[in-house]
């Protein structure tokens, strides 16, 4: 009893700590007066830790005391009284949430560790670490939320933290686009999630988790909600997770996002980022529960995007974009377990996951030198091989195998073709027309290059 | 009718009119700016304690001790309320804020008489509720910004067109309303008040003045002309009291397709003001969608937007201005790799621009959270189209702070770091988007009151509450 009464204040110390340092990273850089890469090395260093320790200080009261589940309730950041409106912040700590945290943080530090040598002098250090900060604090948050607007927050400061991070090489223009591409792909994950979200905040007049999911802790709870609510929410929440996670048709982000340095990479692709999407579906699973077509569509959508990320994998020639696939092989056949209901192998298997994939990625830049040293003492290439399906394939279906696998299953090109290009095309349409319309209103006949306007968007 | 202690509103209008005066006989420029940002702190204290004033009194409205306005046409017609107590101070400190990060390269071209001019005919719209007297104040608001075109040599046409128009419409309502008492003709009354709504608001089809005034008017004018909300606050006076439903779906539905319409032209623009008035019609238009709602929910969160997007974009202009008092005229086409020179106004821009859109922890997140509730209320579909509109602004906003700041280095021999007048506005706005997106609470209480109260004029907001709040 008396343990329990701990959890409130250890629970504030979690997601304070990275708060603190973000305020703290985003205050110095906006006076313009940004502190010593020692110092910010301490902060981080102490945020993380301090945050750490508060969570497994948490998971050792629950395991002590025998609770499977402990609410933090942060209060009201909006209360309506008289139409019933709460926009309520609290934290949840149940097996789940607090597995999560403990390997977000640990991946945040010692990834946060590994960076702090790595851009030593680089000129986007203080950078580098206002995104990390906002990831961080994205990431805690989401893990831990109690509702589902809580949830939104961390899932928005995650998504705009992987997009600048994406572009940190700025004076490129391709990471840029990368970064923008992918933070498209972002807001339609996000447009998708919001409306879920306001969807369950409009059937209950609140977003707990306690309240939408079933007051048993996780994962035995049960959603209240309609069948037809159900697969229309969880369709939402399918989506947000797609794009989060770069399944199918989403995939094509997930190798441009690999254009940032190499701890970004390992942090947000292999390891946090790209789980988030399965974790939401993970939270939301009692929703999954209540429609067998919402459980099916999951599962089809993970098998899909295993499969199309195992063949494109094969035939990536740089080390990022082939773990970028090994990853998102992974992710997807995590997908098809939440999908089969398997919850306890999915959360270890997002951990595992995380871990090995994060070590590969901070390993990948070294192990190419030392690959070429052993190339270089045996005198010729490594044998890599190959599967043995491929010797039961013609060499027709192999080719077309190798330009579906080469263009990475057309994805990008499809979305270009049948949304980005007709898009642009419509509007700069609509463009020139007002301006037509304008000058004839204003007397004005000077002729504006449009030809030149609309080649820029292509 | 209660009585504030002071004539605060009177003062608040008459300094920065008589002040435009005293402003326009100086010619030396940086002395004008000095003594416009005087008049303009002066203000922004008189409206600041108005509305403290007003707050003290515990009332739905008060008019100035010893009315001026009273003593001449016999009536309280100016008025403070739960709608414009904080509008007033928000919008003086949006100008005194333009004024202040106006630098020096942009003192020739933006005239401070004709700011104070502005400042003092905005508030006069934002203190007035009586149908003919928020004509004329309308009237005398556009002419700085019709001076302004004129000076710079540009073509008036379309400005004068529409603002004229949407008076000739608003006059023609308000007649038709005052001596017809047969329901047919004030339907039509409605159609013209309505109609004159839509273009004072630039909704699409008749939004083409607002970016023919971006392109060719002062930024810093334009800017202010069209952040206050003028005519929303039309709409909240003189058409929510009375108009029937349909009108209301009218109004949703345009101002609906116009949010929609305008995020997905701000995606193809080249030219960053351009980019900015759709970006700024996008979200303006979704204030007009709380309307249709006609729910506390719903019209709080038109209200709570309506602060978000004075104070974001806003902020976002002034970005864009002090950017192009740099470099000049930003092309969207290209990477322009301004990072490394500016950081702090790259940093502004993105937290301007992410506030818009109703980022967590922004200023714009818990509006935009209140409308899309009260939009699945109605339909799905209106909650969709906001909800896909706020996205597709976000891509837009990611996009220009790319190729404005990034994508190649900017070679430059010149300093152009960020001004200490500038840091100031630009610590100014953080604070107060920041402050209010992660303690939104007074706010929304404050938006809500107003809320209710608007409908209560409309008599259904009992009823509404009455209803959300015992279900039996």
């Amino acid at each position: 009893m008396i343990l329990s009464s701990w959890i409130p204040l250890l629970g504030y110390i979690t997601v304070f700590s990275p708060i603190i340092f973000l305020l703290v990273v985003g205050f110095q850089l906006l006076i313009g007066r940004p502190m010593s890469e020692f110092a910010l090395g301490r902060w981080l260093k102490s945020a993380i830790i301090l945050s750490l320790f508060a969570t497994l200080a948490i998971l050792a009261i629950m395991l002590v005391t025998g609770s499977r589940r402990e609410i933090v309730d942060m209060g009201n950041m909006v209360a309506i009284d008289r139409v019933h409106f709460h926009f309520h912040i609290s934290l949840i700590f149940d097996r789940l949430s607090v597995p999560m945290a403990i390997l977000s943080l640990v991946l945040c530090g010692t990834v946060g560790a590994f960076a702090l040598s790595y851009l030593h002098r680089d000129a986007g250090f203080q950078r580098f670490f206002l995104s990390f900060a906002m990831f961080l604090v994205g990431m805690v948050m989401a893990s831990l939320a109690g509702t589902i607007e809580t949830l939104f927050l961390g899932w928005e400061l995650v998504g705009l933290s992987s997009a600048l991070l994406v572009a940190y090489y700025q004076e490129r223009p391709t990471p840029v686009a990368n970064g923008l591409r992918v933070w498209a792909i972002y807001r339609l994950a996000d447009a998708a999630f919001l409306a879920a979200a306001v969807a369950l905040h409009h059937q209950h007049s609140e977003g707990n988790f306690s309240v939408l999911m079933g007051n048993e802790a996780w994962p035995a709870g049960k959603a209240s909600l309609s069948e037809g609510t159900a697969l229309l929410v969880g369709t939402f929440l399918l989506i947000a997770a797609a794009g989060k996670s770069g399944l199918v048709p989403f995939s094509g982000w997930l190798p441009r996002a690999m254009e940032g340095p190499t701890p970004s990479s390992a942090i947000f692709y292999g390891a946090l980022s790209v789980h988030l999407g399965v974790f939401l579906l993970l939270r939301v699973s009692p929703i999954l529960d209540q429609s067998a077509l919402l459980s099916s569509m999951v599962i089809i959508l993970g098998l899909v995007s295993a499969i199309l990320a195992a063949i494109a994998g094969r035939v990536q020639t740089d080390v990022k974009s082939a773990l970028a696939f090994a990853s998102l092989t992974q992710v997807s056949i995590i997908v098809v377990e939440i999908g089969f209901g398997l919850r306890y192998l999915a959360l270890i298997h997002i951990i595992g996951h995380a871990c090995m994939r994060s070590l590969q990625l901070l390993r990948a830049p070294t192990l190419m030198r030392d690959y070429k040293t052993m190339e270089n003492a045996i005198g010729k290439s490594l044998d890599h091989g190959s599967p043995w399906i491929i010797g039961w394939l013609s060499r027709s279906t192999q080719l077309r195998l190798y330009r579906c696998a080469i263009e990475r299953g057309y994805l990008d090109s499809m979305l270009d073709a049948c949304i980005v290009r007709p898009f642009i095309r419509l509007f700069s349409m609509f463009n020139r027309w007002e301006r037509a319309w304008t000058q004839w209103l204003s007397g004005s006949h000077k002729v504006i290059p449009i030809a030149v306007e609309d080649a820029s968007h292509e | 009718m209660n009585e504030l202690h002071l004539p605060w509103l009177e003062l608040a209008i008459l300094v920065p009119t008589i002040a435009a005066i005293w402003v326009g006989r100086i010619h030396e420029s940086s002395r004008a700016r000095t003594a416009s940002l005087a008049v303009a702190a002066i203000t922004l204290f008189l409206t600041t304690a108005c509305w403290i004033d007003f707050e003290s009194l515990v009332t739905f409205e008060a008019h100035d001790h010893w009315d001026l306005v009273r003593a001449i046409i016999g009536r309280n017609e100016l008025v403070i309320d739960k709608l414009n107590a904080p509008l007033l101070p928000l919008t003086t400190l949006l100008f005194f804020l333009t004024m202040l990060a106006t630098p020096r390269v942009k003192f020739g071209k933006y005239s401070f008489s004709l700011g104070l001019l502005s400042l003092s005919s905005t508030l006069a719209v934002l203190s007035c509720r009586e149908t003919w007297l928020l004509i004329t104040f309308l009237a005398v608001n556009a002419i700085p910004m019709y001076v302004d075109l004129r000076s710079r040599g540009k073509s008036t046409r379309i400005f004068a067109f529409h603002i004229g128009l949407s008076l000739v419409c608003f006059i023609a309502g308000a007649v038709i309303y005052q001596y017809s008492d047969s329901e047919f003709w004030q339907g039509v009354a409605i159609v013209f008040l309505v109609t004159a709504v839509l273009i004072r608001s630039g909704c699409a089809p008749l939004h083409c003045w607002i970016t023919d005034l971006f392109e060719h008017a002062a930024f810093g004018n334009a800017l202010l002309f069209v952040t206050p909300l003028v005519g929303a606050y039309v709409a909240m006076r003189l058409i929510l009291p009375i108009a029937p439903d349909w009108a209301l779906h009218w109004i949703a539905f345009l101002s609906l397709f116009t949010a929609l319409y305008a995020s997905c032209m701000a995606l193809v623009q080249t030219d960053s003001r351009r980019f900015f008035c759709y970006l700024f019609l996008s979200h303006s238009s979704l204030v007009l969608v709380g309307l249709e709602t006609a729910s506390p929910i719903g019209l709080t969160g038109a209200l709570c937007v309506w602060f978000s997007v004075a104070l974001s974009l806003t902020g976002l202009g002034l970005t864009l201005r002090c950017v192009e008092a740099r470099t000049g005229p930003l092309s969207l086409a290209q990477y322009h790799g301004l990072y490394s020179h500016m950081p702090q106004l790259a940093g502004f821009f993105l937290l301007t621009g992410l506030s818009a859109v109703g980022f967590p922890c922004t200023i714009g997140f818990t509006g935009t959270e209140l409308l899309v509730e009260a939009g699945i209320g109605i339909s799905p579909l209106v909650g969709a189209v906001v909800v896909v509109s706020t996205a597709m602004n976000g891509i837009a906003i990611l996009h220009a702070y790319f190729r404005i700041f990034t994508g190649t280095s900017h070679p430059s021999t010149i300093v152009l770091k960020t001004l200490k007048s500038e840091r100031i506005a630009i610590l100014t706005f953080t604070l107060l988007l920041i402050g209010a997106g992660l303690w939104p609470q007074p706010g929304v209480h404050s938006r809500f009151d107003a809320a209710v109260e608007l409908l209560n004029h409309r008599g259904i907001a009992k009823i509404e509450i009455q209803a959300d709040a015992d279900p039996e």
